[in-house]
């Protein structure tokens, strides 16, 4: 696709196979155990959290789908193939070259498959107005707050429109209102464009109130121990975090969340 | 609330009074120390008629260097072409070594050792063996200027090559980056800050190393930069211009450093919080 023109998402239950994680563990130090066993099939058009707490290996799971590592066990296949397909990735930290502009962070992808500013500049307009920040283009980082920060991020993740987004953690050390405002945001970029987001958080109300799918993981040995649906219908807003649908939901991930952390250790809580 | 006139609380008041004393004072007072340190260098040439023969007045001074500006430019630039040919060759070296460091752990371990040695040794118990090992006057001292010069810049780009943001480094993977690439928009810009501190610290090196290498090639008779100027000056009792060409090294190695600064500043201004600070 060469622009960021949608994709249409089907309905949960129809949507297309886009990646399958088959028996994925990863040990590291020939000791620890990050992963183990981990079986989970994402479909185009998922916005799919990984909720648990620290250590339950969400953000090795990100990192093995992002190929930054191997699994010591296990496959990875994209529609079918062993390569990875085309991916964007926001981390915690805003990650930008401080060196650079706005445009120019955002122009990365591009230019690392060899294409000049020039060629793509319509396309990191676009991209930056979509997160809001067209006027912000020549400006550095060092000039804009943590959460305009996060939006360049996003906006270089989102500028080749990839199939899959990985996000991992990327609000944890936001303020509360930033982060309600970039969850709003985020979402209507993903509905505009219609990609697939895979989600790191240990936010319950975040996993809620984004995502369609949760997978709740627990940690020692890292692993899945549920995998929730959120069937509240998009868009949701301020409505939905208020309503008692998004209350019900809530609970139930939260109890999820419990049993995950309880079967291991009870000192979380 | 909203007011006409500005408010200045006695705090905000004393803050504006300190920031006009300083803007006056950043110039003034270097400028009274030097005016102090002349009238103090007069007095004390002239406490004692045997000191004044071998401490000359400043004024004595600048008539010799008015009377011999020919030949001490003539040899300034003898020092400034070794100074800077040093220069650039520790550059060129100096981060070539450290992306050969950065890119080949086996490297590192075999020829860091070396720059170490190279760097503690004094340069004045190396100079010797070079001048009997090396016959062209210009090859041998540049050597000497060399290895004084370069280590700060190996050390701090090498550093700041490896100090890359690792999710930078991720991410560059994950858009499927060359070596090349990583290298030219990610390692070398990450690295500037660390590379210009370097150049900060060899430039006013290469100057020394220079004149340590001149001291040396002097006394073999052969050189005429500005530390022979000195020397010669010695041997003929010619304290004016032995202070005269002192003065210019001084000078010059000021020069030196506060043009690294300003290229630091250059580069950096628009993003290093250190070149920011340098603006408020």
């Amino acid at each position: 696709m060469s622009d960021l023109s949608p994709r249409t998402i089907q309905p949960l239950g129809q949507r297309p196979q886009l990646l399958q994680m088959a028996g994925i563990s990863k040990v590291f130090n020939g000791t620890v155990t990050a992963l183990d066993g981990m079986n989970l099939t994402l479909n185009e058009g998922d916005f799919l959290s990984l909720l648990g707490p620290s250590g339950c290996g969400k953000s090795t799971a990100l990192r093995l789908i992002a190929g930054l590592m191997r699994p010591t066990a296990g496959r990875i296949v994209w529609n079918g193939q062993q390569t990875r397909g085309d991916i964007g990735i926001v981390f915690q930290e805003p990650t930008l070259m401080p060196w650079a502009t706005v445009a120019r962070n955002v122009w990365l992808p591009f230019r690392l498959r060899g294409q000049s500013f020039d060629s793509v500049k319509d396309r990191i307009a676009n991209a930056l107005a979509l997160v809001g920040l067209e006027k912000f283009a020549g400006a550095y980082p060092r000039e804009l707050s943590g959460g305009m920060k996060m939006r360049v991020s996003i906006a270089r993740a989102f500028v080749t429109n990839p199939r899959l987004i990985l996000m991992d953690e990327p609000f944890a050390a936001l303020d509360e209102i930033t982060r309600q405002k970039l969850n709003d945001d985020l979402l209507a970029l993903k509905a505009k464009i219609g990609c697939t987001v895979i989600f790191v958080t240990h936010s319950v109300f975040e996993s809620v109130f984004l995502s369609d799918r949760i997978v709740v993981m627990a940690a020692r040995p890292g692993r899945v121990v549920q995998e929730l649906t959120v069937d509240a219908a998009y868009p949701r807003d301020m409505g939905f975090r208020t309503s008692p649908d998004y209350a019900a939901h809530t609970q139930v991930v939260s109890e999820a969340l419990r049993r995950a952390i309880g079967e291991h250790d009870h000192d979380h809580l | 609330m909203t007011t006409s006139d500005p408010i200045f609380d006695a705090d905000e008041a004393r803050r504006a009074r300190n920031r006009r004393i300083e803007s006056v004072a950043r110039w003034a007072l270097p400028l009274v120390v030097v005016l102090l340190t002349l009238a103090f260098w007069h007095w004390f040439s002239n406490s004692s008629q045997t000191r004044g023969l071998i401490f000359p007045e400043p004024m004595k001074v600048w008539n010799r260097f008015l009377a011999d500006y020919a030949m001490l430019f003539g040899s300034l630039w003898v020092t400034l072409k070794i100074t800077f040919m040093a220069l650039a060759i520790a550059i060129v070296g100096g981060v070539a070594l450290a992306i050969l460091f950065t890119q080949s752990r086996a490297a590192e371990l075999i020829f860091f050792p070396y720059a170490v040695v190279l760097q503690v040794t004094p340069i004045v118990s190396i100079a010797p063996l070079i001048f009997i090992y090396v016959q062209d006057p210009l090859a041998r001292v540049l050597i000497c200027a060399w290895i004084v010069a370069f280590f700060p810049i190996l050390s701090n780009t090498t550093l700041g090559l490896k100090s890359t943001d690792s999710n930078l480094r991720d991410l560059y993977a994950i858009y499927g980056a060359t070596w090349w690439q990583k290298l030219l928009f990610l390692q070398l810009p990450s690295a500037m800050p660390y590379f210009l501190g370097g150049l900060r610290i060899a430039g006013g090196l290469a100057l020394i190393g220079a004149i340590v290498a001149e001291y040396v090639a002097g006394i073999s008779g052969s050189g005429s930069g500005l530390a022979f100027r000195i020397l010669e000056a010695s041997y003929r009792l010619n304290y004016p211009r032995m202070f005269a060409a002192l003065l210019m090294i001084a000078i010059v190695g000021v020069i030196i450093f506060a043009a690294t600064s300003f290229l630091s500043w250059f580069f950096l201004r628009k993003w290093h919080e250190s070149a920011l600070s340098r603006e408020t």
